[in-house]
């Protein structure tokens, strides 16, 4: 596609660190090239705020190429931008047109406080990992790695669950703020593998009470998660996790 | 005793609540419809179909019992979700889209649940606790939907409860868990005809007794 140069009208959420209230302000984004990423475009945007005299406009980001799941904002009410399995940072100016106006808001949940403009604490995702995400093993020299025997579909089905970057989209598109697609991903990727299964019912207990302590919302099935997934992570984990937590609920005994 | 509680004060707990009080109610709907179809048969064989229910004695009792326990249940549970679920977003987007998995049946659970509550409440006292005694129940619910305004309303019920069921019955079943590559699109196919069905079949039933 070939490049060309845009102007837009930026609504962006502006809150200084350490207040509870922000409001939305408005900037111009001039001259932006259709090639550039979302991110790059606020790069430039910032350069222009900073010349003006003017605080930037604070992001999360990292890796910018799609894997580390640092970056993530609310692009005109889509996480991470309207296009379906991409990360804000491989979101690109061509999906605008010039003089469009773009609404920018934080990820926004009880659990995800925000630090500052467009940065969100995410760290009730570290709580929840902390709490059974892993498996307990024996460090040292590694297995002969056929010692378990897996079938290629399972096998893919766990992969396709790791696959999840931990970068909360799920929770602000929900509209419930509920983080069920990101711990049932976190679930089905060790509850499917051999190396899970014998600390699987004491994990889904102890991921859904610390999910449900942070103050996330409860998943009702209206599939805005999956929708928004920069891995397209499926809510067929959110049933896995379902069926894990009855049966370490009623059948384990896991308290 | 304490793993009891707190694997049952669990939000997915709560959500398997829903759905298997959700689901009962889609049983009971089946039933009831099937029985209201005796409305095409005429007065007296709706008339007929009314004494052998009430014929069954103890049974429709207990079954009754069962629906205001469950109904309680989902209701309960129904308020307590959709509280925390404010609470869980308390400072709302500016602007907020779609991304394509939300039904117009999904995001309005609570309102048509709320109208259904209205409904039941209305439908009670309008035909099961109304006075019998002088009548059969047959001209009872004629005279009662021979008011326009009933009409409507019982009418509109019928669509909110199909919407309801829409995203409810194939919801029931992702709660559970039960999901599977060869099962689950049968059961949202199964979930669609059922609500319309449901909408439809009992729908009809107000106007063909104003027909007949
Ligand atoms: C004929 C009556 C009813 C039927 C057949 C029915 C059926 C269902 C079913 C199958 C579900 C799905 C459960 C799940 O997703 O796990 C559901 C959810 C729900 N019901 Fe009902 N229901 C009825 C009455 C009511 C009433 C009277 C209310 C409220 C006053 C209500 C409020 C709700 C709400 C809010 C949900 C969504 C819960 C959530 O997803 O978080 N329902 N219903
Ligand atoms: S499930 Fe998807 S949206 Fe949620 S945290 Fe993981 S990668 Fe992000
Ligand atoms: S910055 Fe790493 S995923 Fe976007």
């Amino acid at each position: 596609m070939e490049e060309k140069f845009i102007n837009l009208t930026l609504k962006v959420w502006r809150q200084k660190r350490g207040e509870k209230k922000g409001k939305i302000e408005t900037y111009q984004a001039k001259h932006i090239s259709t090639d550039a990423s979302f991110l790059e475009m606020l790069d430039i945007v910032n350069d222009d705020l900073t010349i003006a005299g003017i605080e930037p406009i604070a992001f999360d980001h990292d890796c910018r190429e799609g894997i580390c799941g640092m970056c993530g904002q609310v692009v005109n009410g889509y996480a991470h931008g309207e296009e379906k399995g991409t990360t804000l940072c491989q979101f690109h100016m061509r999906r605008f047109k010039d003089g469009d106006t773009i609404f920018i808001e934080p990820f926004r949940a009880k659990a995800f406080k925000v630090v500052k403009d467009l940065v969100v604490d995410r760290s009730a995702f570290d709580k929840i990992i902390q709490a059974g995400g892993y498996i307990t093993a024996k460090a040292g020299g590694a297995p002969e790695a056929n010692i378990f025997p897996v079938t290629y579909e399972t096998g893919e089905l766990a992969m396709n669950a790791a696959e999840c970057i931990g970068c909360g989209a799920c929770v602000a598109a929900c509209p419930n703020a509920s983080a069920m697609l990101f711990v049932s991903a976190k679930i089905s990727h060790l509850a499917l593998l051999p190396q899970g299964r014998p600390e699987a019912a004491k994990r889904a207990l102890a991921m859904v009470r610390t999910m449900d302590a942070c103050g996330f919302g409860n998943c009702s099935n209206e599939r805005e998660c999956e929708n928004s997934c920069p891995k397209n992570i499926s809510i067929t984990n959110i049933a896995r996790l379902n069926r894990e937590f009855l049966a370490a609920g009623v059948l384990s005994t896991a308290m | 005793m304490n793993w009891l509680v707190r694997t049952f004060s669990c939000s997915v707990a709560k959500k398997q609540f829903m759905a298997v009080t959700g689901l009962a109610f889609c049983c009971f709907l089946t039933t009831h419809l099937i029985g209201n179809l005796f409305v095409y048969g005429g007065k007296d064989a709706f008339n007929a179909y009314v004494e052998h229910l009430h014929a069954l004695g103890i049974l429709i009792h207990v079954a009754e019992a069962g629906l205001i326990i469950f109904a309680l249940i989902h209701i309960g549970m129904a308020i307590i979700l959709y509280f925390q679920n404010l609470a869980a977003r308390p400072v709302r987007y500016k602007k907020k889209s779609n991304a394509g998995g939300r039904t117009l049946a999904s995001a309005t659970m609570p309102y048509t649940g709320l109208f259904i509550l209205v409904f039941i409440v209305v439908h009670l006292v309008g035909l099961k606790f109304a006075d019998h005694s002088t009548t059969t129940t047959f001209d009872l619910t004629a005279s009662v939907l021979s008011q326009p305004a009933t009409l409507v309303f019982y009418i509109v019920a019928m669509v909110v409860v199909a919407f309801h069921v829409n995203h409810g019955f194939w919801s029931a079943f992702q709660s559970f868990g039960a999901s599977h590559p060869k099962y689950t699109p049968i059961v949202r196919g199964f979930g669609i005809l059922f609500s319309v069905v449901i909408g439809v079949g009992f729908g009809f039933i107000p106007i063909a007794l104003n027909m007949i």
